[in-house]
């Protein structure tokens, strides 16, 4: 790939999604954009880029945003920052809202949705505790592509058997054909939303816990700062925060800080 | 060591089943059908059975129940791993007292996630 080129296109990556690409992952660019290319009937990545250089062509700077994320997700990924949702930060935040009754929940890179489906079997099983409760979990994410795969909730057999215990998976799925189906009970608890987090955050409200996994690697320390600030601003003073298990606040934002024996759990600082 | 009973009436099954069981630092053993699988649990309980479906001579879900009638038999953690993937199938391995649940094809990284889950890794 012609140098000019990686530069035009990380530059605009970058600005587009938060995507930090360096060099030593140039191949990643022709990996991912080849398919695009080929739906498009252009001959290859090299034409696809010079393409978008001409043109500015939004419809396809979009798609090629798009591809360029990496979309890995699965079940209870991790399985101790659900453990400790649901024996620590469930409890917490019950308590705090109490008196409303209600509870708003956001995966804020929500992928195909093994995120908040896991979040919503959980409250599943907790349900006897929360009769009455109006519960919210709104699964938001910048590729389209996923979003349309997470609301159907359809799951290849590959993909229902990495996280989730075979006792959910009878009770939560249907089958159909070689896949596997979130039931709707399931399903209707999770809203799936088009958001990309450079953008102003505060049209989605508020929320009392905040899932923000895995997707702040892919950003630089400026960015990741700013996201983290943004998301401060929708959460009350008792809110949660979790991040993946490679992400920390540390040095980077000081409105959240770790809270202590809960990896992966960070709490307001007031900040 | 953690002890592992595969039980397989296909050789090259057991075999993977084996490499990668052992590289997770199980102690394995092996049996090609339910009651070979029995006649090893009767000498001495495993920490763990990878269980196939259909094999000759017994039954992966005859073997289970018999495994679970025994004395000490509740003991073993079975996950089954077999080709049959509907939900009936399935409902019955955990009614008999299946604690986990593979559908072939399977990899390393589902035997691993699996064990993880029920506490053997
Ligand atoms: C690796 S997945 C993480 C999925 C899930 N949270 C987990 O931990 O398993 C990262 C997701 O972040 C999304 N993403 C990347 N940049 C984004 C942005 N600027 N705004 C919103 N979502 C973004 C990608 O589309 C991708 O689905």
């Amino acid at each position: 790939m012609k140098p000019e080129d990686f530069q035009f296109m990380s530059t605009m990556l970058k600005q587009r999604s938060g995507l930090v690409l360096n060099e030593d992952k140039a191949y990643l660019l022709e990996s991912r954009l080849m398919p695009v290319s080929r739906a498009h009937n252009i001959k290859g990545v090299e034409e696809l880029i010079a393409e978008i250089r001409k043109t500015n062509n939004e419809a396809l700077i979009v798609e090629v945003t798009e591809a360029m994320t990496t979309n890995e997700s699965f079940f209870f990924r991790d399985i101790k920052p659900f453990d400790m949702f649901k024996d620590h930060v469930l409890p917490h935040v019950l308590e705090k809202c109490a008196a409303k009754k209600s509870l708003r929940i956001w995966c804020a890179a929500a992928s195909n949705g093994q995120e908040p489906y896991s979040l919503a079997m959980i409250l599943k099983e907790e349900a006897a505790k929360l009769a009455g409760w109006k519960i919210e979990i709104i699964g938001t994410d910048i590729s389209r592509q996923v979003l349309k795969k997470a609301e159907q909730g359809l799951y290849s057999q590959f993909e229902v058997q990495r996280g989730l215990p075979i006792t959910l998976l009878v009770k939560y799925f249907d089958k159909q054909d070689d896949q596997w189906q979130i039931k709707p009970e399931i399903r209707s608890m999770v809203q799936y939303k088009y958001y990309n987090l450079l953008d102003s955050l505060t049209a989605l409200g508020h929320f009392d816990v905040v899932f923000c996994r895995n997707v702040l690697i892919y950003f630089d320390q400026p960015t990741k700062g700013k996201v983290l600030e943004e998301i401060s601003k929708l959460m009350p003073d008792y809110g949660m925060l979790f991040l993946g298990g490679a992400e920390t606040v540390l040095g980077v934002s000081d409105k959240f800080a770790p809270v202590a024996g809960q990896r992966g759990v960070y709490a307001l600082t007031g900040k | 060591m953690k002890s592992c009973l595969i039980v397989d009436d296909s050789k090259v099954i057991r075999m993977v089943a084996r490499k990668i069981l052992e590289e997770l630092k199980f102690e394995t053993r092996e049996a090609a059908d339910g009651q070979q699988a029995l006649d090893s649990c009767k000498e001495s309980l495993p920490d763990a059975v990878l269980l196939d479906w259909n094999m000759p001579v017994m039954s992966g879900i005859e073997f289970l129940r018999e495994l679970r009638a025994l004395p000490g038999g509740g003991g073993p953690i079975v996950v089954f791993c077999t080709t049959e993937n509907d939900i009936q199938h399935i409902q019955e391995a955990i009614e008999a007292g299946a604690n986990e649940y593979i559908m072939k094809p399977f990899d390393s990284e589902i035997i691993q996630g699996k064990f993880s889950q029920v506490g053997l890794l």
